[in-house]
């Protein structure tokens, strides 16, 4: 298929379609509204499912339900919103379902504001809602990628029955740029039969399914959490993503950064290049699994003074950075939280003065 | 000798860990002779509560999700949103209906989505152990409110039927009770009229269904027979507050 040019947040939605996902819930929030608006009237044309719900509360609740059906579905936020959709994540991710779901992340605390933010980067990988879980994060750096991982998160959510999010700042949201919907990303969801309430009579059991996050016996709980920590530990070793840029030869600071930022970041090294100053960056698109590896490997050459990690926010990514550099380095941080972007040249009298 | 009375084919044979007196039984055995005379089991998925009915699903022999704290209804919606043809039914208490998700029932059945929603209230929160709910009594005495409800403090008891039956979106909206043979019998039509009314796509329906909890009010189960026909009933009254054109 041609390229065409689409808002971030459209692409998402119809990547979402072409993946063969077709019930979609939401609440309006800036800025990713555009999905919704978008998806609209476009779940009308392929005979999908469209609802705004009253909240973003119900609206993790309405992929719930409609998940543990066997059904595939999605839904995006922003931040303020992936807060409140927080207690039914927890609860998906104990009844193991597997749903999409897509933060365009603003600025926080609070209401905070409607520009682009890495702030989020804690609630999606640390577990924003309370218990022994985790996501599968990805964070795309531009429109097509995020396609792209909307299109992987539908097979992989089911893969591991776990909640993939996909993370973008209000960037990736709101540019155009040209996409394409990748052929090769198509995919049939798998059959939910053994675990799914979809009615006995659509998979002709005689037994019942229920989908359920409740454990009272406390050797069972700890068995699904046994279970859960297994298919986190799985996707450790198998999914695992991250561009590794201008890190053949030597170079004097390694920077780590993902997203919006990630791209700021290449322009300052070659902008560092052409002076003579080499620069490596370690761009993870998964962030959780995290690719800890890379970046202690990264890090770990001879002529690599310093690490450090560039993000929106106010140092969140960097502790991961700290755990994979492991001492070895001196890590660093440097960030903007407010809504802006550092430039490229802000960046590289930063990483300057690393090496 | 020909039987005449069986246990209904939707429920199991699991032994109950409800208290002595409660009337979760028998709203659970009403529901499993609608589903049983309807012939859905194999299309019905229900939704457990939080509560005492937290563990609803033992006792029935279809397809269940248990809920979050009030959220039945926005699963319920998005189970039928993406699977119209599957029959379902939220069971919630008062706690959980008309408290912490008074606002997803009220968007659900604004919308009129075509689910059951079982509201059993029995005006305390019981698996708790017995706090003041949005349902109960005034003066009535609980953990939570040990002087009894104080109305000028906390307000009066929600009446949650007609408060739903107030929405212009075509509902049915019953109210009914268990205590008496007599009742039990209404409650049951009411019931099945509820699913027949999903069934047919026609619109959203809402049983709620006046209960005892002689555990959590200090009652010997006949006792609590007679505090609801003399204290609850003349508030909460029994029959259709809305029917649909």
């Amino acid at each position: 298929m041609a390229k065409v040019l689409m808002k971030g947040n459209e692409a998402i939605g119809e990547a979402a379609i072409r993946a063969g996902c077709k019930n979609y819930f939401a609440y309006p929030i800036t800025p990713q509204s555009e999905v919704a608006e978008y998806l609209a009237r476009r779940m009308k044309d392929v005979g999908g499912v469209f609802l705004q719900g009253e909240s973003e509360v119900a609206v993790s609740y309405m992929l719930f339900g409609a998940a543990a059906c066997g059904e595939r579905v999605f839904t995006t936020s922003s931040s303020p919103g992936i807060s409140l959709m927080s207690e039914g994540i927890s609860y998906m991710a104990g009844a193991q379902l597997p749903v999409v779901l897509v933060n365009i992340v603003r600025g926080g605390p609070g209401l905070g504001g409607i520009l682009p933010s890495q702030g989020d980067y804690f609630q999606a990988t640390k577990g924003g809602g309370h218990g022994d879980y985790r996501l599968l994060v990805m964070a795309p750096a531009s429109v097509q990628e995020a396609v792209e991982m909307v299109m992987a998160a539908f097979p992989l959510a089911e893969k591991y029955r776990n909640p993939v999010m996909i993370i973008g700042d209000g960037l990736i949201g709101q540019m155009m740029e040209p996409v394409e919907f990748p052929d090769d990303l198509v995919s049939e969801p798998t059959n939910k039969d053994d675990w799914a309430t979809n009615g006995m009579d659509s998979r002709n059991a005689g037994t019942p399914n229920i989908v359920k996050s409740l454990h009272l016996d406390s050797k069972i709980l700890n068995d699904l959490n046994l279970t859960l920590k297994a298919k986190y530990d799985r996707m450790k070793k198998e999914e695992i993503r991250y561009e590794a840029y201008n890190t053949d030869g030597d170079y004097r600071v390694l920077i780590v950064s993902y997203g919006t930022m990630s791209r700021v970041c290449r322009t300052a090294v070659d902008n560092l290049k052409e002076s003579g100053f080499e620069v490596g960056m370690i761009r993870p698109k998964t962030l959780f699994p995290f690719p800890l590896e890379a970046i202690r490997k990264a890090a770990q050459k001879d002529s690599c003074k310093a690490v450090i990690s560039i993000e929106l926010s106010m140092g969140q990514m960097v502790e991961d950075v700290e755990r994979a550099v492991q001492g070895k380095k001196p890590v660093e941080w440097y960030g903007m939280c407010g809504g802006d972007i550092p430039t490229p040249e802000e960046v590289m009298d930063v990483v300057r003065k690393l090496g | 000798m020909p039987k005449t009375f069986r246990k209904p084919e939707a429920l199991s044979d699991a032994q109950t860990h409800y208290c002595p007196g409660c009337t979760h039984g028998v709203i659970h055995r009403l529901i499993a002779e609608t589903v049983d005379e309807l012939g859905i089991r194999g299309r019905t998925v229900g939704i457990a509560p939080v509560g005492c009915a937290v563990l609803a699903y033992n006792y029935f022999t279809f397809d269940f999700q248990e809920a979050a704290h009030g959220r039945a209804p926005a699963m319920a919606t998005g189970m039928k949103r993406v699977r119209p043809d599957l029959i379902v039914f939220t069971y919630q208490g008062d706690g959980d209906l008309a408290s912490i998700g008074m606002g997803e029932i009220i968007h659900a059945a604004n919308r009129g989505e075509k689910f059951t929603t079982i509201f059993v209230n029995n005006a305390v929160y019981g698996m708790t152990g017995g706090q003041m709910a949005p349902t109960t009594m005034p003066n009535q005495k609980t953990t939570t409110s040990p002087f009894g409800r104080n109305v000028e403090e906390v307000g009066m008891p929600v009446k949650m039927a007609e408060l739903l039956a107030a929405l212009q979106t075509p509902a049915y909206i019953t109210r009914q009770t268990v205590i008496r043979p007599k009742y039990i019998t209404r409650a049951k039509k009411a019931i099945k009229q509820a699913f027949t009314y999903q069934m047919e796509r026609k619109c959203f329906s809402f049983v709620e269904v006046v209960s005892t909890c002689p555990t959590n009010w200090g009652m010997t189960p006949v006792e609590a027979v007679g505090w609801t026909e003399d204290t609850l009933l003349p508030y909460y009254q029994i029959g259709d507050v809305k029917v649909p054109e």
